[in-house]
């Protein structure tokens, strides 16, 4: 089947680009592509939810959250080993996650992105209430805690630019190919189903609300994945990245990248990541920047950049 | 001061924040109920009837004419603003549920931003307009915040007079009900969702107008009445104004009970907790229209 | 007919919607194998009692018995999984999609039991009922349009084999041939039934010709009541059925 094959080369192309790419960047651009990779991972969990199963949540920044503070708390307090904490950071993602789907989706209409935002900010004043523990906006560093990994006999530690690359890399890949399989599955079939027309889909036997939550415990996943890789890849743990702020990122990511297509939130986080960058060089008030961004999107560009090259030219883009 | 005494201030405080609050959700509640759409800039409108107050009383001499010109000059400029907005923005989008979404977070962000531009980052104090003390037998206390609960209150029954004695308000009402038979019965519903989101943003900036001299105004205060507003529309269930209101009496009151007995955080938790339990039992909120 | 059970009976099966009673104790029994009409004028109580019977809305009173099962609390989805579809009488299909994958969404269900299968059905296994599917209806050839870009009368069939890929036992078909031409209407009983050899088939239609073409017995219902039951002739002849709905 010639479709599926362009779609797997595609998308293997594109990692095999980044997994080249750290040799040809100079130093500046090599720890910001490794931020990006990370970022776009975070927005990729967001897209499963809004892309895929039509559900906008405001409160995303829980999940990312979860991660770091799942990961970082124990490699802080108790020096635990970077691959243990990471599963924790994790499971941590998942877990609120599945707590939130179970309260929050059987809301209707707009509630759920309000109940969204509402507990998104909720755990943000969580962190900052237990600021003994979290040290709140100011945040903790790990890097002095973290242990080198162990790989094969060879010790990898974490501030070694090619280490972060790498695992930022690892964690992008395994986020990528996690929503492709979804995106080509017959679940992913079924999340679109109930994107495009919910009722239709349950009287064609599926009970929509698992789905939902099936969609919100993976998107929690991958968002979750991000946020522990962040953690323990760039050594800092803050409140801010539980910030409502931090919750309209991967939906700004998203729709820039092109909403319900694969790749779209890698090439919306980029794009952005370098827009702020240079914005933010020229004057502090980026934020006028971001808003009028999402404005500008929604009225003109509401496909985005990848469901605009869907939709003119490469239909067999998923 | 002993428990009996420290609770009735925590319910005197609690009732001020019920009124305003109740005002401010108010707003975000008329929209949805006739527009169908949220408004997440909702808290902005607040801020910048906050922040024109200061202007107003900065520019005029004495605290209450510039009380007064504030109370005129700021809904009217923010409700000008909002009537901009529906025009280029949300008509554009045909007020498309998910775009409007969008479209009113990035306002969001513009207003704060240009807020923070040209009035910059600090938190500047209003002198009230009048300012006598209330002498309780174990405190003081501001008698202007009783003036702040009673216009409100005052704000809050024209509103309802609006909505139930006026022309627009029958309008409203219809267009809520049943948008087709509104239009097939000439309802001009486009001109009603203009003023209607004009109205509510009226409702937040004169809310802002307010609470001003009681809580200075600064570029990011409006995110926490957002965030109140929402919890009530959730609460009350989104579309019913009645609910809307017991709500904020409700998360008014218990707000001001956890912020002087535990802290103002502590409070914000506690009402995303109740909001939580709200939702377990009935997920369409106490008084919903809609059921899941 | 007593000696068999019936493949679906509703007793006493009511709905009100605030102080509207829109179906008042309709007690209806469809037998196995069968093509039932279900005709009245309009706000009779038609479609709300199908859309009660595939889980639409819940009956404020009454049960639903399918294959001597009571399945009155079922959900939607359950029911459909027994073997209940419904098409809608406003077309309800996957706009954006193409009509390869609005039918492979129902098609996949059928496939998807335990946990592997329900990860990877098999795409093969899909394909095969779907083009089975289309091929039923007539439309092989538009796989790969787009559903909004169809005519009405294609659309209509479409939701059609959404419907089959289901492989239904009882077919609830919601005026199906409001909309379509002639010739359509024609090739449409045509293909139902081809459909009524293995599936039950139950019909709302305002259209006298198909239901005569079709329907083995026709029940008229009137202000949320059963008026009168029977074969199409007798229906056509009772006095009672004349008045309120033939208009003679």
């Amino acid at each position: 089947m010639s479709a599926w094959r362009k779609v797997l080369a595609l998308h293997l192309a594109v990692l095999l680009a980044l997994l080249v790419l750290q040799f040809v960047l100079p130093p500046y651009h090599h720890t910001n592509v490794a931020r990006i990779m990370v970022l776009a991972a975070y927005a990729i969990g967001y897209n499963v939810l809004l892309g895929y199963t039509g559900l906008m949540s405001l409160g995303h920044a829980m999940f990312f959250a979860a991660g770091m503070y799942g990961a970082g708390l124990p490699v802080y307090y108790f020096g635990m080993g970077a691959p243990a904490a990471f599963a924790c950071g994790l499971a941590a993602g998942v877990g609120l996650a599945l707590l939130f789907g179970l309260m929050a989706l059987r809301t209707v209409g707009p509630s759920f992105l309000i109940v969204s935002m509402m507990f998104g900010q909720a755990l943000f004043l969580v962190t900052l209430y237990f600021n003994e523990i979290t040290l709140g906006d100011q945040g903790f560093i790990l890097s002095e805690k973290l242990r080198p990994l162990e790989l094969a006999g060879t010790q990898l530690g974490f501030h070694e630019p090619a280490v972060k690359y790498n695992l930022a890399l690892a964690i992008f890949t395994g986020c990528l190919l996690a929503a492709l399989a979804l995106r080509l599955s017959a679940l992913g079939r079924v999340l679109i189903g109930i994107r495009e027309n919910e009722e239709r889909t349950r009287l064609l036997g599926y009970d929509s609300f698992r789905y939902k939550l099936l969609a919100l415990g993976v998107s929690g996943a991958l968002s979750a994945a991000a946020g522990a890789g962040y953690a323990l890849l760039f050594s800092y743990v803050g409140s801010t990245f539980a910030s409502i702020l931090f919750s309209i990122y991967p939906l700004l990511w998203t729709l820039l990248g092109g909403v319900g297509t694969v790749l779209g939130p890698l090439v919306g986080t980029a794009l952005m990541f370098y827009l702020v960058d240079t914005v933010s060089g020229v004057t502090s008030s980026y934020l006028l920047f971001v808003g009028a961004a999402l404005v500008a999107l929604v009225l003109w560009f509401p496909l985005g950049i990848l469901g605009t090259v869907r939709s003119r030219w490469l239909p067999w883009l998923p | 001061m002993s428990f009996g005494p420290h609770l009735f201030l925590a319910l005197l405080e609690g009732t001020v924040t019920a009124f305003v609050l109740a005002l401010t959700a108010l707003g975000l509640s008329l929209v949805f109920g006739v527009m169908r759409i949220v408004n997440v800039a909702h808290g902005e409108f607040y801020m910048l009837g906050a922040v024109l107050a200061w202007a107003c009383a900065h520019a005029v001499g004495t605290p209450v004419a510039g009380f007064i010109v504030a109370m005129l000059v700021a809904p009217l400029a923010v409700g000008a603003f909002a009537l901009v907005a529906d025009r280029w923005i949300l008509r554009r989008v045909n007020y498309h549920p998910e775009s409007t979404i969008v479209a009113t977070i990035g306002l969001l962000y513009v207003l704060q931003q240009a807020v923070l531009m040209l009035y910059g980052p600090d938190a500047r104090p209003v002198a009230p307009p009048l300012y006598f003390k209330i002498q309780f037998p174990w405190f003081g206390y501001s008698g202007y915040k009783l003036v702040v609960a009673a216009a409100s209150a005052l704000l809050l029954a024209a509103t309802w007079l609006l909505i139930t004695r006026t022309r627009l308000g029958l309008y409203m009402r219809a267009t809520q009900q049943d948008l087709e038979m509104a239009q097939a019965f000439g309802v001009p519903a486009r001109r009603v969702y203009a003023l209607v989101f004009a109205l509510g943003a009226m409702l937040a900036a004169a809310a802002g107008v307010l609470i001003v001299p009681i809580e200075q105004a600064h570029y990011l205060m409006g995110l926490d009445p957002l965030l109140m507003s929402f919890i009530v529309v959730i609460i009350g269930g989104l579309g019913s104004l009645r609910g809307t209101l017991v709500a904020a009496f409700a998360v008014g009151l218990s707000d001001g009970v956890v912020s002087v007995f535990f802290s103002p955080t502590l409070a914000k938790i506690v009402a995303t907790l109740l909001v939580a339990a709200v939702l377990v039992v009935r997920p369409g909120g106490l008084f919903g229209e809609e059921r899941a | 007919m007593a000696a068999v059970a019936p493949l679906l009976a509703t007793q006493a099966l009511s709905k009100h919607f605030g102080g509207l009673a829109a179906v008042r104790e309709v007690s209806l029994e469809v037998a196995q194998g069968e093509i039932r009409a279900i005709i009245g004028p309009n706000g009779a109580g038609k479609t709300t009692l199908v859309s009660m019977i595939c889980g639409r809305h819940e009956p404020s009173a009454g049960r639903i018995v399918y294959r001597g099962r009571d399945i009155t609390a079922l959900r939607p989805w359950e029911r459909l999984r027994l073997g209940i579809a419904y098409t809608f009488q406003v077309t309800s299909i996957f706009k954006g999609l193409s009509c390869y994958e609005n039918v492979a969404l129902p098609a996949q269900r059928g496939l998807m039991h335990g946990l592997a299968r329900r990860l990877a059905p098999g795409e093969a296994a899909i394909e095969a009922r779907v083009t089975a599917a289309l091929g039923a209806v007539g439309l092989e050839d538009m796989a790969w349009q787009r559903a909004d870009e169809l005519a009405y009368g294609h659309q209509r069939l479409l939701e059609l084999a959404m419907a089959l890929a289901t492989e239904p036992r009882l077919l609830i078909l919601d005026e199906p041939t409001q909309g379509l031409a002639e010739a359509e209407i024609s090739a449409f009983c045509d293909l139902v039934r081809q459909i009524a050899r293995q599936a039950t088939v139950l019909i709302i239609e305002h259209n006298m010709q198909v239901v005569l073409a079709l329907a083995g017995r026709v029940t008229v219902m009137d202000a949320g009541e059963i008026l009168a039951q029977g074969t199409p002739a007798e229906i056509e002849r009772h006095p009672a059925v004349q008045k309120a709905y033939l208009g003679r």
